[in-house]
């Protein structure tokens, strides 16, 4: 499989998010849908968009800074790496070997949950179910669903993707 | 040549696309179905010859020219399983809500409407609305995230509920492990959820509805978009729907991460645009809900069940299951399990039935020692309790929920004590903060739990862990710090060796 990079991240530009969220004001409860499509963009959510999506949400910063820290999905630390392998954590997994499989890839990419490796290469993030539980363990790196997984299969896909 | 191959996510995830790719470099015409459901046998390919459609599978791209050359030569193949209908695990089966997945292109509302789809919503067109809300009244049909509420009841009440604006919101935050039956019907039949919501609107007067779907789903997400494109390019969505006198439009909101927003009033507060915090009820939603309108929230499958109970009547629906379970459930094998898969059937069978039976005992060959029903708020059974009905009062009788019919099976390996402490750290992640027994609870659950774990003499801390439970299951505010003690106290209860001292 080829992973495709996740996000276009650039430095901010606050001309462009400004026109990302005036796109969402109409949109009733548009905050979630702004959030999205700025992480789309920017591949995080930078401090300056807080006060910009409170501003133009007619918002207090507070109520959009608990609403963006609320969900796991939102990035305010930075972007990822130029890869994300989400590792499915969840019971259905776990009966199948999931977190021995965690705790090999934890090692093989010397990262714990929610690190991103030194040159940047990879992210590694718990995810609670991906739907596919009936073929686990399952993963999903950069949006694309894998399963039947073992730890050989998951390293050489890493190395390929990661080529 | 013409091949049906699954474009489900669970199809992909194992090699689907490349198996999909083989087939047209052999110029074979490619049909993009969703999945059958029988995941151990996907990539699962379907190919139309002189004798009707030969299912082959688990198939690899590789394996794609020995697949022809036996097709063309009328020869038989290892992955060969003649007619899928044919398979026991299908033919077992009561499809109702799963009749067309992994046939039809979802992409398609022709071959929807070709297949039965839109008898429904014609009928109830042709009906209206109190004749919708008989009908779902009549058949006996439940919510089917979890909750198991009447569906006639809220739909009624939402009717009756004063206001001009109202909404019909669908919950597609499948966060339960063990369940995919949403993902797989969004991504496999995307029309019939479409038009159970319209059926929906018209039955309460809303005119808008929305879909939230979980961003773990990406495919699905795709899939409902596609739809609703192609639904208001054809005049089922918009100003007149099937050129009917009724007005229904919806839109497709993407979830960000948070487990407890599958909770219906976390669910509203999202996509209001907010932290997802559960509000206190009363009020309930059907009263006050989305923007503090008169509001339906069900789950993708109770939706999904309309059409059918429009196109054939609620007393047809109502003829299958148990007790006040009625109808069909789409159960999902899940974990180690043999054949695992999505397992459409009237309510009534036993757990040691669809897991032994249907579901072929362990994908590793080791025995099982506990099964856990309805997702990571459920409890686990033991083979002893296998004699258990599927149905919502039967599981409730022995301390466990259906939830939303998902089975995780667990070989003897398993370490139930670290299965409890993994529930109370689930909990702890997940709990919106708003009530004290969820957010501090959970947190203190694991602490209790590992001290149990560490410490020699346990007898305290096992007593501390139940007082626990109790205070957690009698004063959280929603089912997530409500239900956490099920497979905490099922653990605790059914495999009480496991809680000892390590040391």
């Amino acid at each position: 499989m080829t992973g495709k990079p996740v996000a276009p991240r650039d430095s901010w530009n606050e001309t462009r998010a400004q026109k990302i969220i005036a796109a969402h004001l109409a949109v009733p409860g548009g905050l979630l849908p702004a959030l999205h499509a700025l992480q789309a963009d920017f591949g995080w959510i930078p401090k300056p968009a807080i006060a910009l999506l409170a501003h133009q949400f007619n918002l207090s910063r507070a109520e959009v800074f608990g609403t963006v820290s609320f969900y796991h999905d939102f990035r305010l630390e930075g972007p990822a790496g130029r890869h994300v392998l989400k590792l499915c954590r969840a019971e259905a997994c776990q009966s199948v070997g999931g977190e021995k499989l965690a705790a090999a890839m934890k090692q093989h990419l010397k990262l714990n949950w929610n690190e991103t490796s030194a040159d940047g290469a990879w992210t590694l993030e718990p995810v609670f179910c991906l739907g596919l539980c009936a073929s686990g363990p399952s993963a999903m790196i950069d949006g694309e669903p894998i399963a039947r997984l073992d730890s050989d299969k998951l390293t050489a896909i890493l190395a390929e993707v990661g080529r | 040549m013409r091949a049906r191959v699954s474009h489900d996510a669970a199809s992909i995830a194992v090699g689907g696309l490349a198996v999909a790719r083989a087939l047209r470099e052999a110029d074979v015409q490619v049909l993009r179905v969703g999945s059958r459901g029988l995941f151990w046998l996907e990539p699962l390919i379907e190919i139309e010859t002189p004798s009707g459609w030969q299912a082959f599978g688990p198939v690899t791209a590789t394996g794609v020219p020995s697949i022809l050359e036996a097709v063309n030569g009328g020869a038989s193949h290892p992955l060969a399983f003649g007619d899928i209908e044919e398979h026991p695990f299908l033919k077992r089966q009561t499809r109702l809500t799963f009749a067309r997945c992994g046939i039809i292109d979802p992409a398609s509302l022709d071959e929807y409407a070709l297949s039965g789809g839109l008898e429904g919503l014609k009928r109830a067109i042709e009906i209206g609305p109190e004749k919708i809300r008989e009908e779902i009244a009549a058949s006996g049909l439940r919510g089917r995230g979890g909750a198991g509420f009447p569906a006639g009841i809220k739909w009624n009440s939402a009717a009756l509920a004063s206001g001009t604006q109202k909404y019909v919101v669908c919950n597609a935050d499948e966060g339960d492990s063990g369940t995919y039956a949403d993902r797989m019907l969004m991504e496999g039949d995307p029309f019939l959820l479409i038009e159970g919501m319209i059926t929906a609107g018209i039955a309460i007067g809303a005119t808008y509805g929305y879909v939230y779907i979980r961003s773990e789903y990406p495919h699905a997400l795709a899939a409902m978009r596609r739809a609703v494109d192609v639904g208001r390019e054809h005049g089922l969505l918009g100003d007149s729907v099937l050129g009917s006198r009724y007005a229904f439009d919806l839109a497709i909101r993407e979830g960000a991460g948070s487990y407890v927003c599958g909770e219906e009033t976390a669910l509203l507060d999202s996509l209001e645009g907010k932290r997802g915090q559960v509000r206190a009820k009363p009020p309930l939603p059907v009263h006050v809900g989305l923007f503090g309108k008169p509001t339906i929230i069900n789950n993708v499958l109770t939706f999904a069940a309309a059409p059918t109970i429009l196109a054939k009547s609620g007393a047809f629906y109502q003829n299958f299951g148990m007790g006040r379970s009625r109808g069909t459930m789409p159960i999902q094998l899940a974990g180690d399990i043999k054949y695992g898969g999505l397992f459409e059937t009237a309510f009534g069978p036993t757990l040691g039935e669809l897991v032994n039976d249907i579901g072929g005992g362990t994908r590793s060959g080791r025995p099982i020692r506990a099964v856990q029903v309805g997702g990571p708020l459920g409890a686990y059974f033991p083979a002893t309790l296998f004699d258990t009905p599927f149905d919502y009062e039967a599981f409730t009788a022995r301390d466990g929920l259906i939830g939303h019919g998902g089975i995780v099976v667990f070989n003897d390996t398993v370490d139930m004590a670290h299965q409890a402490r993994f529930a109370m750290e689930f909990c702890a992640l997940e709990s919106c903060g708003k009530c004290t027994p969820c957010r501090i609870g959970s947190v203190r659950g694991m602490e209790v739990i590992d001290r149990l774990l560490a410490e020699p003499d346990s007898g305290a801390q096992v007593a501390l862990l139940k007082d626990l439970c109790d205070v957690m299951k009698s004063g959280s505010l929603c089912a997530l710090g409500g239900f956490v003690p099920y497979p905490v106290m099922s653990a605790l209860q059914h495999f009480p060796e496991d809680f000892h001292s390590r040391c």
